[in-house]
């Protein structure tokens, strides 16, 4: 297993993707309330929280796929916030999402599920004269990347979870993204599948520098990959900081949650 | 109604008789029940009646923002392969359904028309008299209704899938619009295979009625004649049968795709939404027809 190079963020850098007191309520329920963080080039941000802390929520905003009700999401420098659809392919350009079921075309079969982040996806200008033995060779490269070599030809309903979050991985980096963002890659996969997708987070970020935002529950995944760890509570947030900040950190809340115990101040409802 | 109806009980209260006052209370407004039960209803049909009015208002806009949205993005062209694929279940798969209904409907039609003209010794106009219900009426509504209940629900319980399981937001995310991938290819094929299911629906109904006829004693030669003497020469029957299943076409790819695109709720929700489709389709269709009977065949512009 590689080792997480830990010098390879430089905190001087311009952040690629700076989020800036983000608020988003939904039916007069806050679901982030003030929530700033920067994410700067190659680094693994990986976001915790309870479930309905608005991890996924996050995500979705940087994504574009829904509007914050107030607050600036740049990334490089730019607010995408405020963007209408149309002008929002421009940045997904740039980014590509892993969601967390994979979300793969189920009408499609593998290679046409990667294959159409190629051709119809927001490069499909650039691409659209690409040959078909190209784009072939293309998706086969992907998808030894991710370790499922030959599987082109299946159906998305043949695969098992593991493989389609590979798939959805192979999808999301068709089109040479410089942000993945990731939604609860490993939750429901057995350790040793979830170690071997902590891995390829990695080694995609080793290999493109690419930036990442990874939503996660589980400890040991984060701390193999994170960089910077962010603990949603209540909508903001509660800590920011390295592995070993988080891990030393006295206040209840974290080690609470890191710990996974039942008492504290986070007041789980029971019936 | 029972003798407590006539009781006078106060405003708001319902129950039983109130508590005894010990000092003679102030003079307060008595109403009587039966005031009061048409005091509620009141209020409550007036509820009722405008979350249905402002439901269906706010629906049609949604709709036609939707159309609006389909036609921005139909600019830009359409996938051949996703609308041939469309072109194939909306319209070519829904042929053998559409050819029965249409053709059993054709056969009844005859069924109750020859005796009646026989016993006037005009049967021999069997033929025109069905062939024009058919063109005019009962193949458009047919055709629309059948494929709102076949490819309308498809088209919904897809998207509604694709909704709960993220599939929509993934296309976002390639900076795809769900109205240029999903919508513009299901209404462009509604829009061009409608009218031609429709045409051959037409044929199997005034087949269906001649094959009555002719057990009923009503040759061939003389059920073609009648279609001919009935028919305008210029074919406007059928064209204007046809322009109905246009616009059944936008209604039906309209609604399951809004249906679709705004499930919610995992599996029962994408059935929900099905069952929702389908509904409000049909009861469109055969709103839009009235509209359009009056239109094209009642009011002498067309």
């Amino acid at each position: 297993m590689a080792f997480r190079t830990p010098s390879l963020v430089d905190e001087t850098i311009a952040p690629k993707i700076d989020i800036r007191d983000l608020h988003f309520a939904v039916e007069g329920q806050q679901i982030l309330a003030g929530v700033s963080v920067a994410v700067r080039p190659g680094e693994i941000l990986c976001v915790m929280g309870l479930s309905g802390a608005g991890k996924s929520t996050l995500t979705r905003c940087v994504a574009g796929l829904i509007k914050p009700t107030s607050g600036q999401i740049l990334v490089d420098g730019e607010d995408i916030a405020p963007l209408p659809e149309n002008e929002l392919a421009r940045v997904r350009a740039k980014m590509g999402v892993v969601f967390q079921y994979a979300a793969l075309f189920d009408s499609m079969n593998v290679f046409e599920n990667i294959a159409f982040g190629i051709t119809r996806g927001p490069r499909r200008e650039e691409n659209k004269r690409m040959a078909r033995i190209t784009l072939i060779r293309r998706v086969a490269e992907l998808l030894h990347a991710v370790g499922l070599p030959g599987i082109e030809k299946k159906l998305p309903s043949e695969l098992s979870g593991g493989m389609r979050r590979r798939v959805g991985l192979a999808r999301a980096l068709a089109t040479d993204p410089e942000i993945v963002l990731y939604d609860e890659p490993t939750s429901g996969l057995d350790p040793v599948t979830a170690a071997s997708i902590d891995e390829l987070i990695l080694s995609t970020r080793d290999r493109n520098r690419v930036t990442s935002i990874v939503v996660s529950h589980d400890m040991g995944s984060i701390y193999r990959i994170a960089d910077k760890i962010l603990l949603l509570y209540e909508g903001h947030v509660q800590i920011l900081g390295t592995p070993d900040e988080v891990r030393r950190s006295e206040d209840p809340v974290v080690s609470q949650f890191i710990h996974g115990e039942i008492n504290g101040p986070i007041q789980v409802r029971r019936r | 109604m029972t003798t407590q109806s006539t009781q006078p009980i106060r405003a708001g209260e319902g129950g039983p008789t109130p508590p005894p006052v010990p000092h003679p209370a102030p003079p307060e407004t008595v109403i009587s029940e039966a005031e009061y039960v048409i005091e509620e209803a009141g209020r409550l049909s007036v509820g009722v009646v405008r979350d249905i009015v402002v439901g269906v208002v706010a629906y049609f806009g949604e709709a036609i923002y939707l159309l609006l949205q389909t036609l921005r993005a139909l600019r830009r062209g359409v996938n051949l392969p996703d609308l041939l694929r469309q072109m194939s279940v909306i319209g070519v798969e829904s042929i053998p359904i559409a050819l029965l209904t249409v053709g059993f409907s054709g056969a009844v039609l005859a069924l109750y028309t020859v005796g009646t003209l026989q016993r006037y010794g005009a049967s021999n106009l069997v033929g025109g008299i069905v062939a024009l219900s058919i063109v005019r009426e009962t193949g458009p509504i047919l055709t629309g209704v059948v494929i709102a209940a076949r490819a309308g629900s498809a088209i919904t319980a897809e998207i509604g899938s694709m909704k709960v399981t993220e599939q929509i937001d993934a296309l976002r995310s390639m900076a795809l619009s769900p109205v240029e991938y999903l919508v513009v290819p299901r209404l462009l094929a509604a829009l061009i295979t409608l009218p031609l299911v429709c045409v051959f629906a037409d044929m199997a109904g005034v087949l269906g009625g001649a094959i009555v006829a002719a057990s009923n004693g009503v040759s061939f030669p003389a059920y073609r004649e009648s279609l001919r003497l009935l028919m305008e020469p210029s074919g406007s029957d059928i064209t204007r049968g046809l322009v109905k299943t246009v616009v059944f076409g936008v209604i039906l790819t309209l609604v399951g795709c809004r249906e679709g695109l705004e499930t919610s709720g995992g599996a029962t929700g994408v059935g929900q939404a099905t069952t929702r489709s389908v509904v409000l389709s049909i009861v469109l269709i055969f709103v839009a027809d009235f509209l359009l009977t009056f239109l094209l065949f009642n009011s002498g512009l067309f």
